[in-house]
């Protein structure tokens, strides 16, 4: 789960050049996907495959835009985002307080970590036919597994982040007369606050990718997986495309500004990674 | 207490926990309150996994589940690490594949099987083409970053010494970066095996363990279920941990280069 933190902490230090510079940078991030989108009219428009398989980019621009005013796209892209939210909460809630435990208890470790070890390497999708039978096809079992798939990241991270504290902060704090609580609070929340966040981060990353193979599975009646998998069925390749491009901006949205954000108002304002 | 009592207490608890679960599991299993049908007891489970694993159906099974991962993984691998290295090197290639790369990558490898299926049809092609669409990310962002930070004070030293470019790169770059590599390896393979078990449920093929934990479920097999997700945790946890572990052993841990990799 280190190895993740690294990742991240290298491609902070790409940082953001100044102002001047910026119209050039856009026009450069720009360019790479005119060249891929110019050549994707040119064989889509080259009639190399059939036009129902290999649509052109207006028809996938048209059904998109079509799609979001008659509102389904949107209702779609809000029933994954509400399933996401709430599994990944429950993912959170449950995640972080077995993380914690463990690493403050002994007993909590012995009880825990064989049954974490044990159910962590199995892929997440493998649980996905279980849950359906056990919980049902829908919302229910999409949401648990999401939450289950998701936990166990933060519960590794939030382990080892709590037993990263380093001992000299936890026995001043004591020495200085904190009690339990504030030392829990104070200083042993915030010492393991970056590792939880990168958990959360994997945790949530995980979540999404399951999420969209769930919906495909749980035939749930909204859902953007369960609309490319629906588009399918009608060779509806257009709204696919589309779906596809929703679901790739969600998951950048989420990456790059929820967490960002978060991590800026916590552990960077702290000091406890520079940005 | 010595370290080594510690870690005996350790070991005999988490056997106990097992047990426990193991226990609570049976009863709850046995005690009818559910259908046996969706909680087979661990006896059936035991006895699926063996008849499966005795009349070899389950052996071809993960046969060609772990080809198509194989298969996928060393695509990836083959394609993104000179892919890395060019972007590490070259400013120019950088520019033009960062903002693909990354945007990309947020893009879930399931959400492209419905699209592939139509593309590619049902069976290997497409199987291999999400698990190598899963595990080309990482190992691309990894090379990309090992290789940028390698430690410029080696490269010159190097350079200073009167290393040439190619034994610059084989006997400086290379290893520097190893770390980052290997430790993208074993990211996307964990992806790759992700997505080969999402893969081989949705397209649907006719081998492989992900197909027989579905085509269980259509049939209420839940001991199959079971012993498949078993297999899987298996062959998991023996790439990860063996295969990969022992790859770190012999490279990196050798040159004594975790310490960086991790700091």
């Amino acid at each position: 789960m280190q190895e993740a933190a690294t990742t991240i902490a290298v491609d902070r230090t790409l940082g953001r050049p100044p102002g001047g510079e910026r119209l050039r940078l856009i026009a450069r991030n720009v360019f790479p996907f005119v060249v891929v989108g110019g050549i994707w009219e040119i064989i889509a428009w080259a009639n190399m495959f059939p036009r129902r398989l290999f649509p052109t980019l207006e028809e996938v621009a048209s059904s998109f835009v079509q799609l979001t005013i008659s509102g389904i796209l949107p209702h779609h892209a809000i029933d994954t985002v509400v399933r996401l939210l709430s599994g990944f909460t429950l993912a959170g809630i449950f995640g972080v307080t077995i993380g914690v435990l463990m690493a403050r208890s002994r007993r909590a470790e012995d009880i825990f970590l064989p049954l974490v070890s044990i159910c962590a390497p199995i892929p997440g999708l493998a649980y996905a036919p279980l849950f359906l039978l056990w919980f049902g096809l829908g919302n229910l079992s999409s949401v648990l597994l999401v939450g289950f798939v998701s936990a166990f990241p933060i519960i590794f991270n939030s382990w080892t982040g709590v037993k990263a504290v380093k001992e000299i902060w936890v026995r001043s704090a004591q020495s200085m007369g904190a009690d339990d609580r504030r030392l829990f609070s104070h200083v042993i929340l915030p010492g393991a606050l970056p590792y939880i966040l990168t958990g959360m981060r994997l945790g949530l990353a995980q979540a999404w990718r399951i999420l969209v193979a769930v919906e495909m599975l749980a035939a749930v009646p909204w859902g953007l997986g369960w609309m490319i998998f629906g588009a399918r069925k009608f060779l509806n390749t257009d709204v696919m495309m589309a779906g596809i491009v929703v679901i790739a901006v969600i998951g950048l949205v989420l990456e790059k500004f929820v967490f960002r954000k978060i991590e800026d108002y916590t552990v960077v304002r702290w000091g406890m990674i520079t940005s | 207490m010595t370290e080594n009592g510690q870690s005996l207490r350790s070991m005999m608890r988490a056997t106990i926990t097992l047990a426990v679960a193991a226990a609570a599991y049976e009863a709850l299993a046995r005690s009818g309150y559910f259908a046996p049908a969706l909680l087979p007891t661990l006896g059936n489970v035991a006895h699926a996994l063996f008849a499966s694993l005795a009349d070899g159906t389950m052996i071809e099974h993960a046969a060609f589940t772990l080809y198509r991962v194989l298969f996928g993984f060393c695509l990836a691998v083959v394609v993104g690490i000179p892919l890395g290295i060019l972007m590490a090197r070259f400013q120019r290639i950088e520019h033009f594949f960062l903002p693909l790369v990354s945007a990309l990558m947020p893009i879930p490898s399931f959400a492209l099987v419905p699209l592939f299926m139509l593309w590619f049809g049902i069976g290997n092609l497409t199987t291999v083409l999400i698990v190598f669409y899963a595990a080309t990310f990482p190992m691309v962002f990894n090379t990309w970053s090992g290789v940028r930070s390698v430690n410029p004070l080696w490269l010159r030293a190097a350079g200073a010494m009167g290393a040439d470019e190619n034994s610059l790169f084989w006997k400086v770059i290379i290893p520097g970066a190893s770390p980052f590599i290997i430790t993208g390896m074993r990211q996307s393979f964990l992806r790759a095996w992700i997505a080969v078990v999402g893969a081989e449920m949705i397209a649907a093929s006719d081998w492989g363990l992900g197909w027989v934990i579905f085509d269980a479920k259509e049939f209420l097999n839940t001991d199959v279920m079971l012993a498949a997700l078993i297999v899987i945790g298996c062959i998991g946890y023996v790439f990860e941990r063996l295969v990969f572990g022992s790859v770190e052993k012999a490279t990196v841990q050798r040159w004594g280069m975790t310490r960086a990799a991790k700091g």
